[in-house]
C-alpha cells in the first residue's frame, strides 16, 4: 500500500481484481461481434442508401456528430409565405437553404427539371424557402445554381449539387442543401467513402462520447449495485447539469470553470436531497423495486416537462460564439472536447481510485456486493447509499455540462437520449459493476460513433440496441457481471 | 353557469374522443403485460407506432383494409417476439430496458430520412393517405347526427363511425380481458406474476406463457395505434417515450390487474388534464403561465401523480391491494 503508484496502473489493477481472467477474452469477442453487426447492418441497408437521394443533416460541426436535431428546423412547420400547397392534383418539391451561419439564404436559384419537358426555376425567398409545384408524379432533377449563392458561401458536398427526387401528388418532397463558408467542404454524412482519416476522427469522437457516457453511467451502475434500482430519471440529472450550466454561463455570464464546479456541486446536492426526501423514506416503507422504478419514471416525466416549462423546447447553448477547433494528430475537435475528455478521464480515474483504495470506497463496494452482509459487518448502509446518490447525481451533472459544451447545445431531452446509451453501457459491462460501466461506456461510445461512418446519424442508436440484444442473448450478466445477478 | 356547462360539455367530449379509446385499448394491452403477467413493458408506444405504420403503409400500397389490419398485427407480434426472446428468461428490469430502447429505435428508424419514401420521415404520413378504406366500410348514412351536446358528422374524419368502432373495440377487449382473467390461462399468468419459480415447479412453461402475454398485449397495442392515427396522422415523434409513460399512468391510475381500470384510467387521464389546462388557461394570466406552459404544467402533475399513486395507492382507483403486491 505504502508506495505511490501511477493512477493508471491502479485502475488497471482494480479492473483485474473485479474480473476473472477470461473476461478480457469476452471483451474482445464482444467488440468483434459489435463491429460485425455494424457491417452486417450496413450491408443490409446499403442498397437503399444508394437509392436515397440525400441524407440531410443540419449539423455542420467539423467533428461530424449529427446527434442533435437532424433536419429539424429545415422541414418543420410550413411557413405562411409558402407558395406551393399540396392538393389531390399537385405535389410540391421544396426546401430551405440556410447559409453557414444558419441564416436564410435569399435569392438562390434552384432548377427543377422533370418528365414531359418540365422545367422550372425557383428562387429562395427571404425565409430561405423555395418550392416548385408539380402536377405529374415521377422523378425530378433538382439542382442549385451555384452562381446565385451569396458571396463567400459555397455548397457543401458540391459534387452532390444535382439530385434526383421522387415527387408524388398530394405530398411534399423535401430537399436540403447545406452551405459552408469554405469552398469544397464535405460533410461526414456522406456515407459513400470510409477513409482511414474519417475512421480515426470518428474513433476519437467515440472515445469522447464514451468518456461522457461513462461519467453518467458509473453513477447509474453504483445506484443499481447498492439499491437494486434501475433509475430511469438518471438522464434528467444529466439534462439538469447542462441546463444549469446554460443559466450560469450564458444567462449570468459566469466563468465556465466556475460554472462547471458550481453546477456539479448543485447537482450533487440534488442527489443528496433526492435520497433524503424520496428514496430513503421509500426504502423505509419497504416499497418494492418495481414500484421504485415506476417512481423514477414519474420523476423523469415531471422533470422533463418542468425543463420545458422553464427553458422551452428549443436547444440552448452554454457558450456563445462558435467554438474554436484544434487539429492534433490528424484529429479536428473543439477545444472544449479536448478539455472535456481530460476532465472526464481525471474524474473517472479519481472515482476508480476512490472505490479501490479508500475505506469508504471499499464500504461502497461491499454494500454493492451484499447489503445484508455489509450491514452485519458494521457498515452504515444508509450512509453509503446516500453517498452513492450524491456522487451519481454530481457525476451526471458534470457529464451534462461537458456534453452541452461538446455538442454545443443542450435541450430538455439531451439526457433522455443519453439514457438509452447508458443502459446499453451498464448492461454490456454488467449491471451494478462500476468498472463494467466504464468499459461498457467506452465500447458503446466508440461503436456508436463508428456507426456514423457507414450509416446516417439516425441509426447510430440502433447499433447500441443491437449490441444490447446480442449481449442479453449470449452473456446476459455482461462483461464483468456474475451469473447469479440475473436471477 | 354557462361556463360550467361549456366546461362539462368539452370534458365529456374529451372523454369519448377516439384518442381516449386508443389509450384505453393500449392500457388494456399493458394490463395484460403488467397487471396480469407482471411484465414491465416500457415500450408500449412502439407497438402503437408499428401498428400505425403497418396499417398506413399497407393501405398506401393498395392492400385492402382487412389485410392492412393483419399486417399491423403481424408487425407488432414479430416485434414482441424479437424483444421477448432475449429478455423473458431474465429478471424483470432487463425487459424494461430493452423495450424502452427498442421503442426509441423504432421511432428513430421511422423518422429517419433514409425511409422518407416509405414512412414519410419526420413528417410522418398524412391521414388522408390511408383513411378512406376505413370510412368506406361505415354502415352509417352520410350526414350529421346530434345526441345531447355531441354533434359530429357520421362518416367524417373525426366523426361517429370512428368513435363507435373505437369504443366497440374497447368494450370487446374489456370483455376478453374479463374472460381471460377467469380462464386457466389467466390463472397461470397471474401466478407467474406472484411467484415465477412456484409456477415453474408445477411444470408450466413460464417462458412460453410470458411470451404469449407479451404478444397478445402488443397486438392490442397495434390495434390501439391504428385507432389513434385514423382521425389524425402518423407522427413518429408523438408516439415516443412520453406516450408509453402516459399509458402507464392511465393504467396505474385506474388500477392494474382490474377489468375496468385501464378504461377508467385513460378517461380520467384525458379529462383531468383538459380540466387543469382549461382552468389554468382561463384563470391564470398569461404573464404567469402561458397556454403552452399550462400544457406542460399538466404533464408535470401527471409525473407527480404517478409517483404518489405508485407509492400510496399502488392498486389504483379500482384495484384490490391484496391482488397486486408488486412482489418483484
Amino acid at each position: 500500500m505504502g508506495s505511490i503508484t501511477p493512477p493508471g496502473s491502479a485502475l488497471l489493477r482494480g479492473l483485474r481484481r473485479g474480473a476473472p481472467g477470461r473476461s478480457r477474452l469476452v471483451l474482445a469477442a464482444v467488440l468483434f461481434l459489435a463491429f460485425l453487426a455494424t457491417f452486417a447492418v450496413d450491408w443490409a441497408v446499403s442498397p437503399s442508401a444508394q437509392g436515397a437521394t440525400s441524407s440531410p443533416s443540419a449539423s455542420s460541426s467539423p467533428s461530424g456528430d449529427a446527434s442533435s436535431s437532424p433536419s429539424g428546423d429545415a422541414d418543420g412547420s410550413p411557413a405562411s409565405t409558402q407558395p406551393c400547397t399540396v392538393s389531390a392534383t399537385n405535389g410540391c418539391i421544396q426546401g430551405t437553404i440556410l447559409d453557414s451561419d444558419r441564416e436564410p439564404a435569399a435569392g438562390v436559384d434552384v432548377d427543377v427539371t422533370g418528365p414531359n419537358g418540365f422545367a422550372q426555376t425557383a428562387t429562395t425567398a427571404d425565409t430561405g424557402r423555395w418550392s416548385v409545384s408539380v402536377e405529374t408524379a415521377g422523378q425530378y432533377t433538382v439542382s442549385v445554381d451555384q452562381d446565385t449563392l451569396p458571396t463567400g458561401q459555397y455548397l457543401t458536398n458540391a459534387a452532390d449539387a444535382e439530385r434526383t427526387v421522387n415527387a408524388s401528388l398530394n405530398a411534399n418532397a423535401g430537399q436540403i442543401f447545406q452551405l459552408s463558408d469554405q469552398e469544397g467542404a464535405t460533410t461526414s454524412d456522406n456515407t459513400s467513402s470510409v477513409t482511414p482519416a474519417r475512421a480515426w476522427q470518428q474513433f476519437a469522437s467515440g472515445i469522447r462520447l464514451g468518456l461522457l457516457i461513462a461519467l453518467a453511467s458509473v453513477g447509474l451502475s453504483l445506484i443499481y449495485g447498492t439499491t437494486g434500482l434501475s433509475s430511469f430519471s438518471h438522464g434528467e440529472q444529466v439534462t439538469l447539469g447542462g441546463l444549469l450550466a446554460y443559466v450560469f454561463a450564458n444567462q449570468l455570464g459566469w466563468n465556465i470553470w466556475l460554472t462547471g464546479i458550481v453546477v456539479t456541486l448543485l447537482c450533487a446536492a440534488t442527489g443528496y436531497l433526492q435520497d433524503a426526501a424520496i428514496w430513503r423514506p421509500l426504502r423505509r416503507r419497504r416499497i418494492s423495486l418495481t414500484q421504485l422504478m415506476i417512481v423514477t419514471i414519474g420523476l423523469s416525466i415531471a422533470a422533463q416537462y418542468a425543463f420545458q416549462y422553464f427553458f422551452g423546447a428549443s436547444t440552448v447553448r452554454i457558450q456563445q460564439g462558435n467554438p474554436e477547433t484544434v487539429t492534433f494528430a490528424g484529429l479536428t475537435l473543439t477545444v472544449q472536447s479536448y478539455v472535456a475528455m481530460a476532465i472526464a478521464l481525471l474524474v473517472l480515474v479519481g472515482t476508480g481510485l476512490f472505490l479501490a483504495k479508500t475505506r469508504f470506497g471499499r464500504a461502497t463496494r461491499a454494500v454493492s456486493d451484499n447489503p445484508a452482509l455489509a450491514a452485519a459487518s458494521g457498515i452504515d448502509v444508509d450512509r453509503v447509499i446516500r453517498f452513492v446518490w450524491t456522487l451519481a447525481a454530481g457525476l451526471a451533472g458534470l457529464s451534462g455540462v461537458m456534453l452541452g459544451l461538446v455538442l454545443n447545445g443542450v435541450n430538455w431531452q439531451t439526457g433522455l437520449q443519453l439514457l438509452l446509451l447508458m443502459f446499453a453501457s451498464v448492461t454490456l459491462g454488467g449491471l451494478g459493476t462500476a468498472y463494467g460501466a466504464l468499459a461498457g461506456s467506452m465500447i458503446i461510445g466508440i461503436v456508436v460513433e463508428l456507426t456514423n461512418l457507414v450509416l446516417p446519424g439516425d441509426f447510430k442508436y440502433a447499433t447500441a440496441l443491437v449490441i444490447l440484444i446480442l449481449i442479453l442473448l449470449f452473456r446476459p450478466q455482461g462483461i464483468f457481471g456474475r451469473a447469479e445477478r440475473i436471477g | 353557469m354557462d361556463y360550467i356547462l361549456n366546461l362539462l360539455s368539452s370534458l365529456t367530449q374529451e372523454a369519448l374522443a377516439p384518442t381516449t379509446a386508443a389509450f384505453a385499448l393500449a392500457a388494456i394491452g399493458l394490463n395484460v403485460h403488467f397487471g396480469l403477467t407482471g411484465l414491465i413493458n416500457m415500450g408500449q408506444a412502439a407497438f402503437l407506432l408499428l401498428g400505425a405504420y403497418g396499417f398506413a403503409i399497407s393501405i398506401t400500397n393498395g392492400l385492402p383494409f382487412v389485410v392492412a389490419i393483419l399486417v399491423a398485427l403481424a408487425v407488432a407480434i414479430v416485434f414482441a417476439i424479437i424483444l421477448g426472446i432475449p429478455t423473458l428468461r431474465l429478471r424483470g428490469d432487463y425487459l424494461a430496458i430493452v423495450t424502452i430502447s427498442g421503442a426509441e429505435i423504432i421511432r428513430m428508424v421511422g423518422r429517419s430520412s433514409l425511409l422518407t419514401t416509405t414512412t414519410g420521415g419526420s413528417n410522418g404520413i398524412a391521414g388522408s393517405a390511408y383513411r378512406d378504406p376505413f370510412n368506406a366500410i361505415s354502415p352509417l348514412p352520410d350526414g350529421t347526427t346530434t345526441i345531447l351536446w355531441f354533434s359530429y358528422s357520421n362518416n367524417g374524419v373525426n366523426g361517429w363511425w370512428i368513435r363507435i368502432a373505437a369504443w366497440g373495440l374497447v368494450a370487446l377487449f374489456t370483455l376478453v380481458l374479463f374472460l381471460l382473467m377467469r380462464s386457466p390461462w389467466g390463472r397461470v399468468v397471474k401466478a407467474i406474476r406472484e411467484d415465477e419459480d412456484a409456477v415453474r415447479s408445477l411444470g408450466k412453461n413460464v417462458y412460453s406463457y410470458k411470451m404469449q402475454a407479451l404478444v397478445f398485449g402488443g397486438a392490442l397495442g397495434a390495434l390501439a395505434g391504428v385507432i389513434y392515427v385514423l382521425p389524425s396522422s402518423v407522427q413518429p415523434d408523438a408516439m415516443g417515450r412520453s406516450m408509453t409513460f402516459f399509458i402507464w399512468t392511465a393504467l396505474i391510475l385506474g388500477g392494474a390487474a382490474t377489468v375496468f381500470g385501464p378504461v377508467l384510467g385513460a378517461v380520467l387521464f384525458f379529462v383531468v388534464r383538459l380540466f387543469i389546462r382549461t382552468l389554468a388557461g382561463d384563470f391564470i394570466p398569461d404573464s404567469i403561465m402561458s397556454a403552452q406552459q399550462a400544457e406542460q404544467f399538466s404533464y408535470v402533475l401527471v409525473g407527480v401523480a404517478l409517483m404518489l399513486l405508485i407509492v400510496f395507492r399502488p392498486q389504483g382507483l379500482l384495484g384490490n391491494k391484496k391482488e397486486l403486491t408488486f412482489s418483484v
